[in-house]
């Protein structure tokens, strides 16, 4: 289990995480949604021990993470599989060498073996063909997969995944979604997905978070969070949906507009 | 009212704290980052591909702009020190003075600087991209120091390849010495190289390995530091550039200073 507990972080005297707190249970996928700019990056980073917070704590298994020597944090670490926002493939690699980056250096598998783990991940990304590729040579969406096949690659039991759909197209964005919600299916990780996918990414996870004013201003099961009373999640969730989807008879009264844009100057 | 002249009265004070405050905090983060580097260099395993590759990108890639620097730096040596011992009637002396200067001083120093420009700085801007494209991040997801991965190479390639084109400097240089003295100015060329032995030793010899050593680790340790903690952006990137030459280049200088007056 990770508890997130009242986490705090400012850049340069700017608060973005203001006490933060949220748990994700043992097995359980959280979707961590929000608007652009909240700090659901930073959360992530915290999490996984990128970044050390102000104030709070993360605790994994009763411990706290932060409080760890170097050599636990390392092993703890390697447990963990993280999708980063921007890919951050390691660009003097080809796709093939970043994704069997984690198995050569984190494992005592052959090249055989590594080789066909590689190509099937791959494939699973719909990357087959492009393993000889450098990273300055692939799209924004490919880097995104090669990067998503980077970190399911060493079956992680705790994955956290940045926008994994952000900028892809439909069909990708589908695929990639079938392919999280198999994987978490297969291996039973636990994780977090920050996503604007709303709402396809509530297909798979157990719960919901929302990030809003620098703390998780919403937990609850992807059913819940269309019946809250919260105005502030309505409204962006009513915003994040596809058009065709906009349930009418939902429609956020004019007044709830405004209440949203007092709630933004408090 | 009172509040309103406390902070009046504070803020210079408090302004004047700031300056030497950040430098000493700048300092001791990267006394931290030497002895991480330092830690992990003896720790095995090392990772011996990374190491050849950043040996053949400081020290091959750099042979020849030391070669160019060294041949043209004992050439000016040589017409200076003849004009100047032609004035007291030793230009036999040309020798031993172009080859002190340069094992001693001129040698180690522009070779550091030479590389400080050419391969220090692309250490640095290397580093600061990984950083803001979070590849130091991905490696340490992985449980994987990057200390190990991107510093330790890049350090240990510096104290290898340092000594190696200083000494190829030296060599060019006092060629450029000879080339210009004896073929130009008419010294003697026997002369030139014999009294060279007669006048020098071994001290001179290893006085200039030694700094080339240190050298070489200042711009390791500072460059990697100026990357590797560069800030956000492209702007952040190519500050840390900046910093990270001009800050060894003047460790440089300084170091040189120290150990001339503590070898001398
Ligand atoms: N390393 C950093 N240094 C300074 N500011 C940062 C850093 N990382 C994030 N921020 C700031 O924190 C805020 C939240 O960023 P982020 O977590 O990326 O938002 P998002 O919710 O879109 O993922 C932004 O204002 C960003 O500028
Ligand atoms: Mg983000």
């Amino acid at each position: 289990m990770i508890t997130i507990d009242n986490l705090h972080k400012s850049f340069g005297g700017v608060e973005v995480l203001r006490g933060a707190s949220l748990e994700i249970q043992d097995g359980e996928v959280v979707a961590l949604i929000g608007p652009s700019g909240e700090g659901k990056s930073v959360l992530l980073k915290h999490v996984a021990g990128l970044m050390r917070p102000d104030s709070g704590r993360i605790v994994f298994n009763g411990k706290d993470i932060f409080g760890l020597g170097h050599a636990e944090l390392m092993s703890l670490r390697s447990r963990f599989g993280f999708l980063f926002q921007n890919g951050a493939l390691f660009d003097s690699l080809t796709v093939f060498d970043n994704v069997a980056f984690p198995l050569r250096e984190k494992t005592r598998l052959g090249e055989k073996d590594i080789r066909e783990k590689v190509l099937a991940e791959l494939k699973q990304v719909g990357l087959t063909g492009a393993e000889d590729k450098y990273p300055s040579q692939l799209s924004g969406g490919m880097a995104k997969r090669a990067a998503l096949a980077r970190a399911l690659v060493g079956s992680p039991q705790i994955m956290l995944f940045d926008e994994p759909t952000t900028g892809l197209d439909p069909i990708i964005v589908h695929s990639i979604h079938a392919l999280i919600a198999s994987t978490h299916k297969r291996f039973g990780f636990s994780g977090i997905v920050v996503s604007h996918a709303i709402p396809g990414i509530f297909a798979y996870v157990q719960k919901v978070a929302v990030l809003y004013g620098g703390v998780i201003r919403f937990v609850g099961t992807p059913k819940e969070i269309f019946e809250t009373d919260d105005v502030v999640v309505r409204n962006f969730i009513q915003g994040s949906l596809p058009a065709e989807t906009f349930p009418s008879r939902e429609q956020a009264p004019p007044q709830s507009k405004a209440n949203e844009l007092q709630e933004r100057a408090l | 009212m009172g509040n309103q002249a406390d902070r009046w009265l504070l803020t210079p004070i408090r302004g004047l704290g700031r300056v030497p405050l950040s430098v000493i905090s700048n300092m001791g983060r990267m006394g931290i980052f030497l002895v991480q580097a330092l830690f992990f260099t003896f720790a095995p395993p090392l990772k011996f591909f990374r190491l050849l590759k950043q040996i053949k990108f400081i020290g091959f890639d750099s042979l020849l702009v030391i070669v160019l620097t060294g041949a043209f730096t004992g050439m000016v040596l040589g017409f200076q020190g003849f004009y100047t011992l032609s004035r007291v009637g030793s230009t036999a002396l040309l020798g031993p003075m172009v080859a002190l200067a340069l094992l001693r001083e001129l040698g180690p120093v522009m070779a550091a600087l030479m590389v400080t420009g050419r391969a220090g700085s692309a250490v640095t801007a290397e580093l600061g991209i990984m950083r803001i494209t979070e590849q130091i991040d991905a490696l340490e997801i992985l449980g994987l120091s990057p200390f190990r991965y991107l510093v330790v190479p890049n350090l240990l390639a510096a104290l290898i390849c340092l000594p190696l084109l200083t000494a190829i400097f030296n060599v060019i240089g006092i060629l450029g010495g000879y080339l210009i003295g004896c073929k130009l100015l008419g010294v003697n060329g026997g002369t030139y190289f014999g009294s060279m032995s007669d006048y020098m030793g071994m001290k001179d010899v290893l006085i200039g390995l030694y700094k080339s050593i240190c050298f070489g680790g200042i711009i390791a340790w500072v460059c990697c530091h100026k990357g590797y903690t560069a800030g956000f952006g492209a702007e952040g990137v190519s500050k840390a550039t900046t910093q990270a030459v001009v800050l060894s280049s003047v460790l440089i200088l300084v170091c040189d200073y120290l150990l001339t007056s503590v070898l001398f």
